[in-house]
C-alpha cells in the first residue's frame, strides 16, 4: 500500500455496513413503541369522528325538543332507539353532542396550543441564541407568568371579554407558553455552544441563516412532542373553564360543558358525568401516549 | 516466584447485551501482577481496555456481564465471594479505583473530609478521629495547601488537578494493595499531568502497592509503567515488559501504532498510519481481528484464531507471523521525512497588542471582576506557514483563535487580516480567507443534515455558482480530503470520528480559502486516526498552498507539523520562535517546563539508567 | 448566603409588582368597573355618578398607584359584590384553603416520591411501567371529573367520606385526594428522572468503588442530590395548589378563597378577583422564594459559590 493511500484510505472501510440513517432509526423505534402506535391510533380515531360528525351523528346536536327531555339510554326502560345515550334536559340528543364534542376539543385544542407555540418557541429561540439582556428580560417574564394563577384569570378574562370559543382559544393559548419557552431556550442555549454553528457563523451567514438552517432542524422535534403535550393541556384548561361555566356556552357541545349539566342529576344519570369525561380522558390520554412515545422515540440514547 | 502474583486473571470475558445481539467487549483476557508491580493496558476506542478494569471492580453496567476462568487477589477466588462479601472487604480496602474525570467523581454536597474519611470508618478500620489525622496526612503527602481546612471544603473549590490529588489520597486511606488508575490524567494539562504521574510512582514505591494504569497515550505509558499490555477490539493482541514491548514491538498493530504516534525526537517524518476502522464483532469471531487492517495479512489470518508466539521472558503477542519474520519486516517508522512547508515573505495574519478583557459579575451585589484573557498580544503569521500556537488551560490560545477567526472582537489593540484591519473586512470576504477547523468531530457538524448539505454550504452562503457548480466543487473537495463519493448522502450520525473530521475539513476547503485556523483538530481523534488526519494536512498543505494556524496543547503534535511556535499562558505571549529552535533550546522557564512535562517514547536504555528500573 | 437571599427577594418583589399591574390593567381594560357596580342595565346617568364617587374616572396608572398603596397598608379595597373590605372576605376564607393546599401537597408527596425513586431504583421493571402508567394517565383524567366521580364512589355509593362542606378533618380527604393527585404525574417523573441520573453520576461509581452498595449507598450518597430538584419543584407546587382550589372548592362545597374567587368572577367583583390574583400570585413568589433558600441550604455550590 503506497503512503500516498495510507492518508486517504477511501475503500477499506467499505467493508462495514453502513449503521442507519437518523430517520431510519427513528421509524425503527416508532414500530416497536407501544405507546406511540396506541396514542396515534386513538388520535387519528377521534379526529375521524371530529371530521365526519355530521356523517356519524344521528341528530343535530343544537336541536332541542321538549318532548323528550331527559330519558334514558336506548337499553334501559323508557329509553328510545332514536336517541341511544338518552337526552340531557333540554331534550337535546346526548350521542350527538358526544360527537360534536370531539370538535370543540380538538379546536380549541389546536388552536391554543399552536398560539402557545407561536409565543414561547419565538421567545425562546430569541433568549437562548443571543442571551444577555434578552435572556434576562425573559426569564423575568417567565417567572412573573408562572406567577399568576393560570385558571383564575382565564376564567377571569374569559367572563369578562365575552365567553366564545375563540376567545376561550386566544385566552387559553395566551396563557400556557412557558413550557415551550423552558425547553425551546435550554435547548437553542446547548445547540448554540457546538461548533457546527460557530462553524457557520464562520463561513459568513447572518444570525438568521444559522438560526433557519442549522438551529431550527435541531429544535423541530423537540417542539412537536411539547406540542402534542400542550394539545391535552389545552383541551383540559378548556374543559375546566367550560365545567365552570366561564368557557364554552350552551347551546355549543363541550364536553366538560355537558359534565357541568349533567351534575345536577348525577346521582340517578351518572353517565351524563361519566360519558363526557370517558371522551376527555381518552383524547388527552391518546395526546399524552403520542407525545411520550415521540419523545422517546427521538431522544438520542432511545427509550428514556 | 508465583507466591508474589497478587493478580492472576484468566480468560476474562465481558458481554454487552445490546438490541442488535451479544457483543463480546472483551475476549480471553489473562495476565498476572506481581506485588508491587505495575501494568499498563494501551489501546483506543474500542479495545475494552476500560471494561477489563471496571470488571475487577465489579463496575460494570447493568447490560453487561463478566465471566472468567481465574480472578484471583493473593490466591483468593474473587469470583467465588459474593457482592457483598466484595464490596464490603475487597473494594476500597484492598483495591482501590481512580477514574477518568475528577471534576465529576467527587460528590458536591459533601465536604471533602467527610468523603475522605468515610470508608474507613464505616470498615472500621479506622476510627473517626484516627480517620481525620490519616486524611491529613494524605493530603499533605498528596501535595494539597492546609490539609486540616481542605477537610471541611467542598469539591467544587478545586481545581481539576487538585480534585484527581484529592482522589489519589481518597484511594490511600485504606491501604490498598492494588489501585486501578482508569485514564486519570487525560482530562488534565500536560504540567499537572507529569505532577500527577510522578506522585503516582512516588507513593505507589513508599506504598509498595501494585499498579494497573489503563491509557490510550503511549508517552504516558512509556513513562510510568513496568509491563504493558496492548489491547485492541477486545483481545490483548501482545504483552509484556515495557521496554521490550514499545522499543522492539511485535504485533502487527503495536507496529503501527507505534509508527502512528507523533514523537518529539529527531525531524519530523511521515507518520505510519493504520488504515480503515476498528470492526464492531458480535459474539466469539474466528479470525485474528487485526486482519481486516493488518498490511501483512493472509487468507489464514481471516479464517482462523492467530497463536501466541513469544519473543522474549514474559513477552507475549498473538500473530500467525513468528518473531524472526516480523524482525524481517521493513521498519513499520520509516516514513519519508517531510519537508519544511514553503514559506513567502507575505503576511496573512498579524495581532498588535490584541487584548480581551471579559467582564463578569456575581448576582447583583458581588463586585465586578475583569478577566484578562489576552493580554497585549503580538504575532505575525506569514503566508504558507504552520503557526502553532501552543498553551494549557486557561492560556487564553482559542480566545485569541477566535479573534483571529473573526468571531469575536478585541476589546484593545488591532488585528490585520492580509494586511487590511479586520474590523474593515466584511463577514463574507474574511471567509473567504480564513476557515476554522474545530476540536470535536461530533459536535461540529449538523446531525440533521446530509454531508452533500455540510460541504455544500459555504458555497450557498457565498453565493458562488449554479447548482451544478456547486455540486461539482463538493464532489472535487471530497477527493481532496480522501472521502469516498458514497457517502455523499451519509448523515454524521453514521460515519466515525475521522471521517467527520474529513467532512470538515472539506466544508472548511471548499471554497479554497487561504489560511485554516485549526483548534486541537485531532485531539479527539484516537492515535492512528490522527495519524490519517495529520498527514492529510501535510498534504493539502502542499497542494492547495494553505497557512495553518493550529492551536494545540499536544507538544508532539507541534513538533510533527509547526514550522513557528508561539507559546500563551495566562493571556500572553511567552516565547515565540521557529519550531526547531524553541523545541530543542528553549529560553524561557515555562517552555522548559512544558517540554520537560510531554511523557516521551524514549530510547529503554536511557530511560532505565535514569530512573534506575 | 445572605447576597443569594437579598437578590432572590428583590428578584421576587419585582415579580410581585409586575403581576399586580398586569393583572389591574388586564381587568381593568376589558371591562368597564362602574358598570360592574351598577349592573348591566343600570341608567347611564347613574352609572357616570358611580364613576366619579369611587375615582374610576381617574387615568389607569393613578388608580394603580392608589391600589398598591392599599396594599402595603392593609387596605384591600372595598368588593362591590359582598359590600365589605375585600381583607376581610379573605381572611376568613383563607385558613380554609391553606389547611386544602397543604393536606392536597401531602397526598402528592406520599404517593409521587416513593413511586418515582422505586420506579428509579428498578429500570424498566413491572413497578416502573406501573409508575409511568399511573403518571400517565393520572395527567389526562380532568380534575373535575376525578372529583365528581369520588363523590359518586366514595361519597355516596360507599359512603365512607362526607362529600360537601369543611367542618371536619374528614370534609378534607376527598378533595385533598382530588387536588394533591393533578400533581402526582410531574412529580413522580421527576423524582424518576433526578434519581436515575444522580446513580448512573460518576461520583456515585466513585462511592461505589469505595464499597459502597445497596440502601447505604442510596442513603449516604444519592439521596441528598436527587432531592434537591424534587424539594424545588414541591414548594412551588404548594404554591400553584392555591390558584388550583378552584375547582376543587366548588365541587366539594368548601368555603374557601378558590370558591370566593369563581363567585367573584361571575359577581363581576373586580377588586376581590383582583385582590385574589394578587394573594394567589404572591403565595407563588413567597414558595419560589422559599425553594430558592432550601436550595441555597442544600446545594454547597450555591451557598457557598
Amino acid at each position: 500500500m503506497s503512503d500516498q493511500a495510507l492518508s486517504r484510505p477511501a475503500d477499506s472501510e467499505a467493508l462495514e455496513a453502513l449503521p442507519p440513517t437518523p430517520r431510519q432509526v427513528i421509524l425503527r423505534r416508532a414500530r416497536r413503541h407501544r405507546g406511540l402506535l396506541i396514542g396515534g391510533v386513538i388520535l387519528l380515531a377521534l379526529a375521524a369522528v371530529a371530521l365526519f360528525a355530521p356523517l356519524l351523528a344521528p341528530h343535530d346536536p343544537t336541536a332541542q325538543s321538549l318532548a323528550h327531555r331527559l330519558l334514558p339510554p336506548a337499553w334501559a326502560q323508557g329509553g328510545k332507539a332514536e336517541f341511544l345515550l338518552g337526552t340531557d334536559q333540554n331534550g337535546r340528543d346526548y350521542l350527538s353532542r358526544l360527537i360534536y364534542g370531539t370538535r370543540v376539543s380538538l379546536m380549541v385544542g389546536f388552536g391554543a396550543a399552536s398560539i402557545g407555540l407561536i409565543i414561547g418557541v419565538t421567545l425562546g429561540i430569541m433568549a437562548g441564541y443571543f442571551g444577555g439582556l434578552i435572556d434576562h428580560a425573559v426569564s423575568f417574564l417567565l417567572t412573573a407568568q408562572l406567577a399568576l394563577p393560570g385558571l383564575l384569570l382565564a376564567m377571569a378574562l374569559v367572563f369578562i371579554i365575552g365567553p366564545s370559543v375563540w376567545v376561550v382559544i386566544a385566552i387559553v393559548g395566551v396563557l400556557h407558553w412557558n413550557y415551550y419557552l423552558v425547553v425551546t431556550r435550554a435547548a437553542t442555549m446547548r445547540l448554540r455552544s457546538l461548533d457546527f454553528v460557530a462553524a457557520s457563523d464562520a463561513m459568513g451567514a447572518s444570525a438568521w441563516q444559522t438560526l433557519s438552517h442549522e438551529v431550527l432542524p435541531n429544535l423541530a422535534g423537540q417542539i412537536i412532542v411539547i406540542f402534542t403535550f400542550e394539545l391535552g393541556i389545552a383541551i383540559l384548561a378548556e374543559s375546566s373553564l367550560s365545567f365552570l361555566g366561564v368557557g364554552i356556552q350552551p347551546p355549543t357541545p363541550s364536553w366538560g360543558l355537558m359534565i357541568a349539566e349533567g351534575k345536577q342529576s348525577m346521582f340517578y344519570r351518572p353517565w351524563l358525568v361519566v360519558l363526557p369525561g370517558i371522551a376527555l380522558f381518552l383524547l388527552v390520554i391518546g395526546a399524552n401516549l403520542f407525545g411520550d412515545g415521540l419523545r422517546d422515540v427521538t431522544s438520542p440514547q432511545g427509550r428514556n | 516466584m508465583g507466591s508474589d502474583i497478587l493478580l492472576s486473571v484468566r480468560d476474562l470475558d465481558i458481554s454487552l447485551d445490546t438490541p442488535s445481539g451479544v457483543l463480546k467487549a472483551v475476549r480471553a483476557t489473562s495476565f498476572d501482577l506481581r506485588r508491587g508491580e505495575s501494568l499498563g493496558i494501551v489501546g483506543e476506542s474500542g479495545s475494552g481496555k476500560s471494561m477489563t478494569a471496571f470488571a475487577l471492580m465489579r463496575l460494570l453496567p447493568r447490560i453487561a456481564r463478566a465471566t472468567s476462568t481465574r480472578l484471583d487477589l493473593a490466591g483468593e477466588r474473587l469470583d467465588a465471594i459474593g457482592d457483598a462479601e466484595f464490596f464490603d472487604r475487597i473494594a476500597g480496602q484492598r483495591i482501590s479505583m481512580i477514574f477518568q474525570e475528577p471534576m465529576t467523581s467527587l460528590n458536591p454536597v459533601y465536604t471533602v473530609g467527610r468523603q475522605i474519611t468515610e470508608a474507613s470508618v464505616r470498615s472500621g478500620r479506622l476510627g473517626r478521629v484516627a480517620a481525620r489525622r490519616r486524611a491529613v496526612e494524605l493530603l499533605e503527602r498528596v501535595g494539597l495547601p492546609e490539609p486540616s481546612q481542605t477537610l471541611s471544603k467542598y469539591p467544587h473549590q478545586f481545581s481539576g488537578g487538585q480534585r484527581q490529588r484529592l482522589m489519589i489520597a481518597m484511594a490511600l486511606m485504606n491501604e490498598p494493595e492494588l489501585i486501578i488508575a482508569d485514564e486519570p490524567t487525560t482530562a488534565l494539562d500536560v504540567t499537572i499531568q507529569a505532577q500527577i504521574m510522578t506522585l503516582l510512582a512516588d507513593l505507589r514505591r513508599e506504598f509498595g502497592m501494585a499498579m494497573i494504569l489503563i491509557s490510550h497515550d503511549l508517552g504516558v505509558i512509556a513513562e510510568s509503567v513496568e509491563n504493558v499490555m496492548v489491547m485492541y477490539a477486545g483481545e490483548v493482541v501482545e504483552q509484556g515488559p515495557a521496554t521490550a514491548v514499545l522499543s522492539a514491538p511485535r504485533h502487527p498493530y503495536t507496529r503501527g501504532l507505534l509508527a502512528a504516534a507523533p514523537g518529539m525526537e529527531g525531524p519530523p517524518h511521515r507518520l505510519g498510519a493504520i488504515a480503515g476502522v476498528v470492526p464492531t464483532l458480535f459474539g466469539d469471531p474466528r479470525l485474528c481481528v487485526f486482519a481486516s487492517r493488518c498490511p501483512h495479512a493472509g487468507p489464514i489470518c481471516r479464517s482462523e484464531r492467530p497463536p501466541q508466539q513469544t519473543a522474549g521472558p514474559r513477552h507475549h503477542y498473538s500473530c500467525v507471523l513468528r518473531p524472526a519474520e516480523i524482525g524481517g519486516l521493513p521498519d513499520a517508522r520509516a516514513g519519508e521525512p517531510l519537508p519544511p512547508p514553503p514559506r513567502s515573505e507575505r503576511e496573512i495574519f498579524r495581532a498588535n497588542r490584541v487584548s480581551r478583557e471579559y467582564h463578569r459579575r456575581k448576582g447583583l451585589f458581588g463586585a465586578v471582576q475583569t478577566i484578562l484573557a489576552v493580554d497585549s498580544v503580538d504575532l505575525v503569521v506569514k503566508r504558507g506557514e504552520t503557526f502553532a500556537l501552543v498553551g494549557e488551560s486557561g492560556s487564553g490560545k482559542t480566545t485569541l483563535a477566535r479573534i483571529l477567526t473573526g468571531l469575536d472582537t478585541p476589546t484593545a489593540g488591532e488585528v490585520l487580516l492580509d494586511g487590511r484591519p479586520l474590523a474593515d473586512v466584511g463577514r463574507r470576504e474574511r471567509a473567504k480567507l480564513i476557515q476554522p477547523i474545530f476540536q470535536d468531530p461530533y459536535g461540529s457538524l449538523n446531525p440533521r443534515r446530509t454531508v452533500a448539505e455540510i460541504i455544500e454550504r459555504p458555497l450557498v452562503i457565498s453565493g458562488t455558482g449554479g447548482r451544478a457548480e456547486r455540486q461539482k466543487a463538493v464532489r472535487e473537495t471530497m477527493d481532496l480530503v480522501g472521502l469516498p463519493q458514497r457517502v455523499l448522502h451519509n448523515y454524521p450520525s453514521q460515519m466515525s470520528g475521522g471521517q467527520r473530521q474529513r467532512v470538515a475539513i472539506a466544508r472548511a476547503l471548499v471554497t479554497r480559502p487561504a489560511a485554516l485556523v485549526c483548534d486541537e483538530p485531532t485531539s479527539a481523534l484516537d492515535v492512528s486516526v490522527q495519524a490519517q488526519i495529520l498527514n492529510l494536512l501535510v498534504d493539502l498543505q502542499q497542494e492547495l498552498q494553505l497557512t495553518y494556524f493550529l492551536i494545540t496543547h499536544d507538544l508532539a503534535v507541534v513538533h510533527q507539523t509547526a514550522s513557528r511556535i508561539a507559546v500563551m499562558r495566562g493571556g500572553r505571549i511567552v516565547e515565540t520562535g521557529p519550531a526547531r529552535e524553541v523545541l530543542a533550546a528553549p529560553k524561557e522557564e515555562y517552555t522548559r517546563l512544558l517540554l520537560s512535562s510531554v511523557p516521551r517514547l524514549r530510547n529503554p536504555a536511557s530511560r532505565a539508567a535514569e530512573t534506575g528500573r | 448566603m445572605l447576597k443569594y437571599t437579598l437578590q432572590r427577594a428583590l428578584l421576587a418583589l419585582a415579580v410581585a409588582a409586575v403581576v399586580s399591574f398586569a393583572t389591574f390593567l388586564l381587568l381593568n381594560y376589558a371591562t368597564d368597573p362602574a358598570y360592574a357596580i351598577a349592573g348591566e342595565d343600570a341608567d347611564p346617568a347613574v352609572v357616570e355618578q358611580i364613576r366619579q364617587t369611587y375615582g374610576l374616572d381617574r387615568p389607569i396608572m393613578v388608580r394603580y398607584l392608589d391600589w398598591a398603596g392599599g396594599v402595603l397598608r392593609g387596605d384591600f379595597g372595598d368588593s362591590y359584590y359582598w359590600h365589605k373590605p375585600v381583607a376581610e372576605l379573605v381572611a376568613d376564607r383563607a385558613p380554609v384553603t391553606v389547611a386544602l393546599a397543604v393536606s392536597a401537597l401531602l397526598v402528592t408527596i406520599v404517593i409521587a416520591i416513593p413511586l418515582g425513586a422505586l420506579a428509579a431504583l428498578n429500570p424498566n421493571s413491572v413497578i416502573d411501567r406501573f409508575a409511568l402508567m399511573i403518571a400517565v394517565s393520572a395527567q389526562a383524567i380532568p380534575n373535575f371529573w376525578l372529583g365528581l366521580i369520588m363523590i359518586i364512589l366514595l361519597g355516596v355509593m360507599l359512603p365512607v367520606f362526607p362529600v360537601s362542606g369543611d367542618d371536619s378533618w374528614r370534609h378534607f380527604v376527598l378533595p385533598a385526594f382530588v387536588l394533591g393527585a393533578s400533581s402526582v404525574p410531574a412529580v413522580m417523573r421527576l423524582t424518576r428522572t433526578g434519581l436515575i441520573e444522580v446513580m448512573e453520576s460518576d461520583y456515585i461509581r466513585t462511592a461505589r468503588s469505595k464499597g459502597f452498595r445497596g440502601l447505604a449507598l442510596l442513603r449516604r450518597h444519592a439521596l441528598r442530590n436527587a432531592i434537591l430538584p424534587v424539594v424545588s419543584v414541591l414548594a412551588v407546587q404548594l404554591g400553584q395548589k392555591f390558584g388550583g382550589s378552584v375547582i376543587t372548592e366548588t365541587i366539594f362545597a368548601i368555603n374557601g378563597l378558590g370558591r370566593l374567587a369563581l363567585e367573584s368572577i361571575l359577581g363581576a367583583d373586580i377588586p376581590t378577583v383582583q385582590m385574589l390574583i394578587f394573594v394567589f400570585a404572591m403565595v407563588f413568589v413567597g414558595m419560589n422564594l422559599l425553594a430558592d433558600m432550601l436550595n441555597a441550604a442544600l446545594d454547597p455550590r450555591i451557598r457557598i459559590g
